[in-house]
Order: structure tokens, then sequence, then C-alpha cells
């Protein structure tokens, strides 16, 4: 049987470790490659680097960055953060990412996704959703909305038809990430990713919100999804990647338990 | 030393590293005939069958791939690479290598909570033994990423099987050459176990 997935996500801005809460601030926690090596010897699943470094005349830091922790941790990395071409995508491919994360730049042109498909396969292009809890209406049937630019611009699309057209597009894997609950630290949004893991075939993650092991349960059972992402909670030593999982595994939930 | 083939099906580098941490020094390349006259050969792959196939024979990758085979030198299929080793993919309805016969299947799968593809971590089942598998205990797992799946024609092929609603072949070998449906160089410590193993094997089961 599959195993649930942990997934750690680092932000890395400037080459340096950052935690963003509610998108906005950001401070500096250390150093991402230290890090990862630390989570995969602990038995982290996936790990995903987020590069919101602002200018983009330092993107190659960031390419230095996969480099290195792709050299030493033999686990899927997937890389994320201003990817707008396929060009991006193949650069931070070679540099050692098995997937990548496109947002925004997929919003605002959505072909992106299935030229990056095209180029280096559906199974490696993740979508990833800013989404944010809306009123019910014609416009959000759902009652949830894309945003892009870290959570600062809503898009008026609906979060539930964009699940959709980009599993259609060539989207492998879908990330829920709740601009509502991000940085909280009260637990994922329920309602919103079981109703998109219902809607698509492919594998979701959740993002967004956890602060206690209780918060991985629930998203990874009643929220339905395949996979928990999760950051300040490990990043800051409040819990171990090898004790979240042990605790999920003691409550039943299928993990990779050797590593 | 090994070479990597590389025919445009993914990210060969991840392997090149995983296989530098286990102490097996291996080259990318495009070139038959430094296959011929490799030592060692790997054959990765992700991607479509259809394009995989057309490339590699384009370039004479195919007959170089067989010679290596037929002399009896050690050859790792992953992932693609397995599955192009077969007669034959529904994956655009391809013919491919025939090195063990058997065909490659899409996941039919009943149950509708069931992703596709089979992305992430799953138990592989030893079901016979092999040198490459050696050190794999019970609840070992190791990555995997793909919408279809090996069926082997013969039991006899089978080395371990891994479960997605049915069972499926995870691992298949013949002879010297062996393969595997997971990414050993993406399924941490049990992953480059099996690399390290491969860097010592002689092509004898």
């Amino acid at each position: 049987m599959l195993s649930k997935r942990l997934i750690a996500c680092l932000d890395v801005r400037d080459g340096k470790l950052a935690k963003s809460v509610r998108f906005v601030d950001t401070r500096d926690i250390g150093d991402p490659v230290e890090k990862a090596r630390e989570y995969y010897a602990d038995g982290l699943d996936e790990l995903v680097f987020y590069d919101i470094t602002a200018s983009s005349e330092k993107r190659n830091i960031m390419l230095d960055v996969v480099e290195k922790v792709a050299e030493q941790v033999f686990i899927p990395l997937s890389v994320g953060g201003g990817v707008r071409s396929v060009a991006d995508a193949t650069d931070l491919r070679l540099a050692g990412a098995e997937k990548i994360n496109v947002n925004s730049a997929a919003v605002v042109r959505p072909e992106l996704i299935s030229e990056c498909a095209e180029a280096i396969g559906d199974q490696n292009i993740v979508l990833s959703m800013d989404i944010r809890r809306v009123e019910r209406s014609d416009q959000f049937p759902s009652g949830y909305e894309i945003v892009i630019n870290g959570g600062r611009t809503p898009m008026g699309i609906d979060a539930l038809n964009w699940a959709c057209k980009g599993e259609k597009l060539g989207a492998g894997e879908l990330v829920v990430n709740s601009i509502d609950a991000d940085g909280t630290r009260n637990g994922y949004e329920l309602t919103l990713t079981a109703m998109l893991a219902e809607a698509v075939r492919i594998p979701v993650i959740a993002s967004g919100g956890a602060g206690k092991p209780d918060h991985l349960y629930d998203v990874l059972t009643t929220g339905r999804a395949d996979a928990a992402l999760v950051a300040s909670m490990v990043h800051y030593g409040d819990y171990t990647v090898s004790e979240l999982k042990k605790q999920l595994h003691d409550r039943g939930v299928k993990m990779r338990m050797s590593w | 030393m090994a070479v990597i083939i590389d025919y445009d099906a993914g990210n060969l580098r991840s392997v090149q590293r995983a296989c530098a941490e286990v102490g097996l020094e291996a080259e990318i390349t495009a070139d038959p005939r430094r296959v011929s006259e490799a030592e060692r050969v790997i054959f990765p792959g992700v991607g479509a069958a259809g394009s995989a196939m057309k490339s590699l024979c384009s370039t004479g990758m195919d007959v170089a791939l067989k010679e290596v085979i037929t002399s009896g030198r050690p050859v790792l299929g992953i992932c693609l690479g397995l599955q192009i080793s077969l007669d034959h993919s529904e994956e655009s309805d391809q013919n491919t290598l025939g090195l063990i016969p058997g065909k490659v299947l899409r996941f039919r799968l009943d149950n509708p909570e069931l992703k596709i593809p089979h992305m992430g971590w799953n138990e592989v089942r030893v079901v016979q033994s092999h040198p490459l598998l050696e050190g794999i205990e019970a609840g070992d797992e190791f990555y995997f990423v793909h919408g279809y799946f090996p069926q082997p024609q013969d039991r006899s092929n089978v080395y371990a099987v891994t479960d997605y609603e049915s069972e499926f072949a995870s691992a298949v070998g013949r002879k010297n050459y062996f393969a595997t449906q997971f990414h050993p160089e993406k399924s941490g410590r049990v992953g480059l176990r099996l690399l390290a193993s491969f860097k010592n094997w002689d092509g004898g089961c």
C-alpha cells in the first residue's frame, strides 16, 4: 500500500532559509542545505524548496542551493517560486530538482503547465495553488478563489475550476495552499483540501496551517490529502520529522517507517 | 566505471549523483559506442514509451544496449528503462525492446481514492532472491512515479512485487539484466544500497 508522504517546505531567499508567516513578514532561519540533510537523515519523504528571492539577478543562488542539496539528499526534491518558462524549469531540473512547481505564472498563462509537462514529463509538474476563502457566488461556485503574488493579488478564478483545468493541462500533482490558514498553526483547511482531492485524480499535497500533529492526521484522513506539507512546525525544532511520522503511524496512517 | 544511457528521457544527473554517493563513477552518454564498450550500464528513463523508443532506435542505442546484454555485462534498468525492456507497452501502443517477455499496462483502478500516477513510497516485497536485492528487508519502501506497470509473462522474471490495488512486478530480471519500476536514486538509504550492490554485481544471479 502506498504511504502518505510528509513533505517539508523550505522557503529560500537569497540562498538562506526563511519562513513566511501569512506570506508577508519573512525572517532568515538558517542554511537550507544543512536543514535538508537533517530532515533527510530523520526520514523525510520529500523536500520542497520555494525560492522567494525578490530580484531576478540572484536567481542563480537558488540553482546552487538545489545542486548542493541534490548531491547529498536522495529523496524527491521539488522546487518552485518564480518559474515562468520551460527554460526556468529545465535549469532547475539540471541543477537536481525532480519536480518543478509552477504557481503565479501558470495562472497568468496556463499553457505554461502543458509546455513544462511536454518538456519534462507530466509527473514532474506540480501545480501549486494559493487559495483564499470567498463568498460562494456564480463566479466562485466552490467558495474559494485563486490568488497570486504571495496572496496579494486575487485573480477572480474559482479554485475548483482551476484545479481541474490544471489537471487537464498536464499537472502531475497539486499543492493546495490555503492562505487563510498559512502561518496560523491552527490546522489545514480541511474542507478545501478534501473538495479538491475528490475532484482530481492526481495526488494532492495539503499546505498551510500545520501546527500540531493532529492537524497532519486530520488532513491525511478527513482532508483526503496524499501528502502533508510542513514548515515552521519542524524548522523551529518544535517537532522532528521522525516524531511526526511515528505519531501518524501509531494512529493508523500508513507512513514509511524505515529509512 | 559505468555509463548511464542518455536518450532524452529524463533527469539523469540524479542517477549519476546517487551512483557517486556509493562510489560508482558513471558517465552520462548518448553515444552508442560508449555503451557498447562499457563495463556496466544503467538504463534509466522517465517519460513516454513512444518517444523513448523513437529516440533509442534513431541513434542505434537499441542495438548497442542489446549487444551489452548479450555479452553478459551487468545492466540496470530504472522505471521507463524497465518498461521498454518488455515486448509491448500500452502507452502509445508501442512495441518495445523485448529483452524480457511481457507487456506494460495502464493502471485501471476500481478504487476512486487511489491516484494515478502511482506516486510516492511503497513497499517492495522480494519474491525471489537476487544479488541486487540483498539486504532489503520486509517493510522497506522505495519511491515510485508511474502511470503504467510491467506485467512479465513468466513469473521466473519477477524478483519483487508491490501492491497498488492489486499486485504488480516492481523488480524484474533475466540473467545479467535487472530492472526496477521504482527509483533507487530517490529512495534514500535502501535505494543507495541497491546501487552499491549493482556496483559490485558480476551479472550472475
